[in-house]
């Protein structure tokens, strides 16, 4: 061996230690994701202590709308790139982000170890599988115990049947002057995105079919349904996220709410911690499970970093102790499912009374069924919602109402 | 014309540096101004009537749309689409809230110029103080005085015995709702316009016609009124293309999708839903440039307006 090639040698030793030393990874983000990260950022670098996460961190829209114009150009993405439910399928039908499936990430085998509803919703249309879930938002049932007991409604009674529910709600009403729940907008939201029958989506089916009209009687039912509850004075039409949302949360004068379990921590955090104790979960009506929301990981193609980003990913979505971790910090509910076995889980939720909540909401995770997602679902939102208040605000007849929906929806997708 | 005035011509024949700079220094000093309008204001205009006939998903990265020739556009001014609601919406919301601007803005200014001179200063800053400020913060305002369990006009109202109005919530509502907070925030702004009209126009007129014995009123009919016309026809075109473009206070007070039945939806909002939450850049280019001609239509009526029988062009 020659002098030069041991200096050669040295030198691409060297050159490859300083490569290690240099890396910084960037981690786009929005609250409280973002606060996830950064609880779990230290158990990182203490493993890889060369690579430095740069956090960049907006707000949920401006997050979505700033990696929406990254993608269009191909500039400024991040190595890691989180997308919220409301935007990854969107973003899964785009050409900006890597196919999870294949080389160098390889991650079929690891699809299995999630909550199974959270990997269709990363999957595009073509079957690329292009976000690593890391948190759900199981569809769940809140309701203020200590009204329904002095209506003396039994809250089992309210979830056999959507008669049932509104029936309880005139009761509570009468007997308590507490409205059933805060906008009759959220029944029909509830009713179009449970027990959808195989193949469909919430507005279109898997063949991209539309399902929204008047002949489709999920519309008809949910439509109806909120009309009922707004007739009987049951809602308080209050909007979510509001002021008076908070305030009603905190003086009970409306007795349930259709979430995530997510709002669990919100009420205890911020909207209304002193309703300690007062809380109770139970399944959404008529044995419907839904998500609602979660949170994923991309890796979009024109990043630099690709092997640590998916190592990143890997770290938060796959180690459990990062799922926990992020549990703890903001009550992020893990995709991963082996994370919802951890000793947390059985444990009584002091804010609900000491209820085991999180083994009901992790059975209604295990049960909630995939639902086919199409790039227009938030065309076909908008428009249902604007035809849904003009039933409801203006009387319009339902079937015209979904008659009308239809047309307009049809027309914008193309 | 003779070449008296114009700088000597430095020779052709040669160059040199000195001559080359002196030459291109103009060109570099305005550089800044010509590089930020075609990258901020030419590119994106040029760009957008690209899109208005493309079919373009922005996730799709730039190069992967399809031309769709004037789809777009047959799109947005079909029967029943969603860009005739959004601009309804704008062109009432902007007609609440326009009208009793200039209609209060301007007597207003009068009052002030002829009996408040010695507090103009103090006067006008107050009315324009909603001017400047922040939208957001005008918007989370207002948002807790029409607060429907909370807010202070509903309390207010409460004390009659009335309401509780769901001032935000109610679709027909909704309009004079947003209305009344565009027409607090450009109020002011109107009465300095008209202010300054006012201060140009010459005492002596004033003074002529108080010699010949004419009233307050004859004098602000006769006088003042006519003698505005140019600062009241720009006062009006302002008004016209800000209220046609209205986007921040009904987007942070009613939420993306407009409010209730989407009734505070205006076409500015209706176009960014489109672009961003939508991702159809096309079609909210096409919208754009829709609106566009809306503004210049409506301004080229304004023009009409006001030049027809005032003989003077303003």
């Amino acid at each position: 061996m020659n002098r030069t090639a041991l200096t050669i040698a040295a030198a691409l030793l060297l050159g490859s230690a300083q490569a290690q030393d240099k890396v910084t990874l960037t981690v786009a983000a929005f609250p409280s994701l973002d606060s996830a990260i950064k609880a779990i950022i230290p158990a990182w670098n203490k493993l890889h202590p060369n690579v430095t996460i740069k956090l960049q961190a907006q707000e949920y829209a401006d997050h979505h709308n700033a990696m929406t114009t990254a993608l269009a150009t191909g500039q400024g993405l991040p190595d890691v790139m989180a997308i919220e439910i409301g935007y990854v399928s969107k973003f899964a039908e785009g050409q900006g982000l890597d196919d999870l499936n294949k080389a160098p990430y390889n991650a079929t085998p690891y699809k299995k170890l999630f909550t199974p509803f959270t990997i269709g919703q990363a999957t595009s249309a073509d079957k690329r599988f292009i976000a690593m879930p890391t948190d759900i938002g199981p569809g769940t049932f809140f309701y203020r115990k200590d009204v329904l007991d002095k209506a003396g409604v039994n809250p089992a009674s309210m979830t056999g049947s959507w008669e049932g529910f509104i029936a309880a709600g005139k009761t509570i009403k009468a007997k308590t002057g507490a409205y059933l729940i805060n906008t009759a907008a959220s029944v029909n939201n509830v009713i179009i995105r449970t027990n959808l029958k195989k193949g469909e989506g919430i507005y279109f089916d898997d063949k991209n079919a539309l399902l929204v009209g008047p002949d489709n009687a999920r519309f008809v039912r949910a439509f109806t349904l909120s009309k009922q509850v707004r007739d009987a004075g049951l809602d308080a039409k209050i909007g979510e996220w509001s002021n008076e949302w908070y305030d009603a949360f905190k003086k009970g004068t409306v007795a349930t709410q259709f979430s995530g379990a997510w709002l669990q921590g919100a009420l205890q955090n911020w909207m209304a911690p002193d309703t300690k104790g007062l809380w109770r979960v139970q399944n959404l009506p008529e044995k419907g499970f839904a998500s609602w929301g979660g949170s994923f990981y991309a890796v979009p193609s024109k990043a630099n970093n690709k092997q640590w980003a998916w190592e990143f990913i890997k770290f938060m979505t796959l180690n459990q102790t990062s799922q926990i971790t992020a549990f703890k910090d903001n009550g992020a509910f893990p995709a991963l499912l082996t994370a919802q076995k951890d000793k947390a889980f059985s444990e009584a939720v002091p804010f609900l009374g000491g209820q085991k909540a999180r083994i009901l909401w992790r059975d209604a995770a295990a049960k909630t069924q995939p639902i086919d997602v199409n790039k227009y679902d938030s065309v076909a939102e908008q428009i249902v919602q604007t035809e849904l208040t003009n039933v409801l605000e203006q009387g319009k007849d339902v079937k015209q109402a979904l008659t009308d929906a239809r047309a307009q929806i049809l027309r914008r997708a193309r | 014309m003779s070449d008296r005035f114009s700088p000597p011509r430095p020779a052709r024949s040669r160059w040199t540096y000195a001559r080359a700079q002196q030459r291109l220094a103009p060109y570099v000093f305005t550089s800044p101004f010509f590089i930020l309008f075609l990258v901020f204001s030419l590119f994106p205009l040029g760009f957008s009537l690209f899109l208005a006939f493309h079919l373009w998903n922005p996730l799709d990265g730039l190069g992967n749309w399809r031309f769709v020739g004037w789809e777009n556009f047959a799109l947005a001014l079909g029967a029943r689409d969603q860009f005739w609601t959004a601009l309804k919406n704008t062109v009432w919301i902007g007609l609440l809230s326009g009208v009793p601007q200039h209609l209060v803005a301007l007597p207003l200014a009068f009052v002030i110029h002829q009996f408040l001179r010695r507090w103009q200063t103090g006067v006008s800053t107050v009315l324009f103080l909603p001017y400047i400020t922040n939208a957001v913060a005008i918007t989370i305002v207002f948002g807790m005085l029409y607060s429907e369990n909370l807010g202070l006009l509903n309390y207010l109202l409460a004390q009659l015995g009335l309401g509780p109005v769901r001032w935000l919530a109610v679709p027909e509502l909704v309009p004079y709702s947003v209305g009344a907070v565009v027409f607090w925030r450009y109020v002011g702004w109107n009465v300095i316009l008209y202010l300054s009209g006012l201060q140009a126009i010459s005492e002596d007129v004033y003074e002529a016609a108080t010699v010949d014995g004419a009233s307050a009123w004859q004098k602000f009919w006769f006088i003042t009124l006519p003698l505005l016309r140019p600062m009241m026809f720009y006062a009006f075109t302002l008004t016209i293309v800000g209220n046609m473009q209205l986007f921040e206070e009904p987007f942070i007070m009613l939420g993306q999708g407009g409010g209730s039945g989407g009734a505070g939806l205006t076409s500015a909002m209706h176009i960014f839903n489109t672009a961003f939450r939508d991702l159809d850049m096309g079609y909210a280019s096409a919208m754009s440039w829709l609106l566009f001609l809306a503004i210049f239509a409506l301004s080229m009526v304004n023009n009409y307006l006001f030049s027809r029988d005032g003989g003077r062009e303003p």
